[in-house]
């Protein structure tokens, strides 16, 4: 238990030593999108019979949870990995389990913090309502567990920059902004429609911002079983992957 | 009594090259045993697999009597290993580094135990410095202090003075030594001969992932009366 709450606290305290990189930036990101966006839309679009600019808020906090989850473990791990330093992890008595919950959730604290900046500081611009506060915080949870532990993936698959950069940019990336935080999906044409359904990032915005207005594309109880479902299966192979020491232990 | 390291007919392919060919060696405790080799004989392939960083593809290897597969959390407790490669998290200063690894050991009060390595390796001074502003050696005495953290009844040493400056490797084998006179078995492996030929006891000579002489120092210089560790070494590795 003590190497698993240290390895945890030193992930932890690895993004919290660059918090101006790790945290302050993305919600400073999430901010500029926030202003240009609401500025150029929010008195021409509405959405679900929202503003845009409060329509587009519960988005952008949920793409921050997701992506600075998915950037801490997979940065940390692959420049472990590059650098060497995975050994001082690899050579302690850390169970596979122990190891997987303590990035995990290091990366889920990191996401957290980012959404929670994001929320706060664009509460002074937006009047942003909360319906239902535990779908939001279900949502949260379990979609940044979900990309803590894809980063992790990631992380461990990686062996050059190189590589990780082309998974964010080409995987994660595309998944995130095509998943409806710009948009509702009833927005697209039929077929586009359809193609999102097959994106479980827009499950996770889609039940996250039914929390917050009460209002959704698709019912917040599909949302959740699609996600559950997800995180499951990449959670199970995580766990499998760092069972055989693939990549880690040659 | 039980052997400190076990090994048992250990084989490990990597792809066409056969890095270790059928191991089989026992390290008492309380040894300060060498393993010796050219570059690419096998010795740092062992010492991974001993310290689960690989994974053998068949053999045995025990540390005091425990599995390093089966029964690793056991195993891992009782092995320390300084690591070959200069490596350390440039987030961290050394007594963070050391308090993060006392950690990862399942020790969570070990502030004493840190302040008595860091005398020992010269490193008081440096306790609050972040690891990328140390010099290659003191680097390399945070890499040995890491290894100790959790006291393991055995430590191993791959090439850990390399980079040290001669001082300094005074200091470090004076503690080293100190370890092993309080019963710690200290495996080490380096590329000074001159090393190994005046702290170990017993020596393996190691060749094409294979122990090609295995006695001890004492008996493999008498087989070549009036050679020097070196020039035993270079005609074994001729033979």
């Amino acid at each position: 238990m003590i190497g698993f709450s240290t390895l945890f606290y030193k992930e932890i305290l690895r993004f919290w030593k660059v918090a101006f990189q790790t945290v302050a930036a993305p919600v400073l990101t999430a901010l500029l999108y926030l202003l240009i966006f609401s500025h150029v839309l929010d008195a021409h679009v509405r959405v679900h019979g929202l503003a845009y600019g409060s329509f587009l808020i519960p988005g952008l906090v949920m793409m921050q949870v997701l992506q600075n989850a998915f950037a801490n473990s997979s940065s940390s791990l692959s420049q472990a990995k590059i650098t060497g330093s995975i050994v001082f992890v690899l050579l302690p008595p850390i169970s596979y389990p122990a190891f997987f919950a303590a990035y995990v959730l290091a990366a889920m604290a990191r996401g957290l913090m980012v959404g929670v900046g994001v929320l706060l500081a664009t509460a002074g611009f937006i009047d942003l309502q909360i319906v239902a506060p535990g779908w939001i915080i279900v949502f949260a949870l379990l979609s940044g567990a979900l990309f803590g532990a894809l980063g992790m993936i990631a992380g461990i698959w990686s062996e050059k920059f190189d590589q990780l950069a082309g998974f964010q940019n080409f995987l994660i990336m595309p998944l995130t902004m095509l998943s409806g935080v710009f948009y509702s999906i009833y927005t697209l044409p039929p077929f586009w429609r359809t193609v999102s359904h097959y994106n479980p990032v827009f499950y996770m915005i889609d039940g996250f911002r039914y929390g917050f207005f009460g209002v959704s594309d698709v019912p917040p109880l599909t949302s959740f079983s699609v996600v559950f479902a997800c995180f499951s299966a990449i959670t199970l192979l995580t766990l499998e992957l760092l069972r055989r020491g693939w990549k880690l232990r040659g | 009594m039980t052997a400190a390291v076990s090994l048992t007919n250990v084989i490990k392919r990597f792809g066409p090259l056969q890095a270790l060919a059928g191991v089989s060696l026992d390290i008492g405790q309380g040894e300060f045993f060498g393993l010796l080799g050219p570059n690419g004989a096998g010795k740092t392939t062992l010492i991974s697999a001993l310290a689960g960083l690989i994974r053998a593809d068949s053999g045995s290897l025990q540390v005091m009597g425990h599995d390093v597969v089966s029964d690793f959390r056991v195993a891992r407790r009782l092995l320390g290993v300084v690591p070959q490669e200069l490596v350390f998290d440039p987030f961290f200063n050394v007594r963070e580094t050391l308090r993060i690894q006392s950690g990862y050991f399942g020790i969570r009060k070990n502030d004493d135990w840190i302040d008595e390595i860091l005398a020992n390796l010269d490193l008081t001074g440096k306790a609050e410095t972040n690891m990328r502003r140390l010099s290659g050696g003191m680097k390399r005495r945070v890499l040995v202090a890491q290894a100790l953290v959790h006291k393991p009844p055995v430590i191993v040493l791959d090439e850990p003075t390399a980079g040290v400056d001669v001082e300094l490797r005074q200091g470090l084998w004076q503690f080293i030594r100190r370890l092993n006179g309080e019963g710690h078995t200290i495996v080490l492996t380096t590329h000074y001969l001159e090393e190994a030929e005046a702290l170990c006891n017993r020596i393996a000579l190691m060749k094409q992932g294979r122990i090609v002489a295995l006695d001890t120092t004492e008996r493999l210089l008498a087989e070549h009366p009036g050679a020097s560790l070196e020039e035993v070494f270079i005609r074994t590795m001729r033979a």
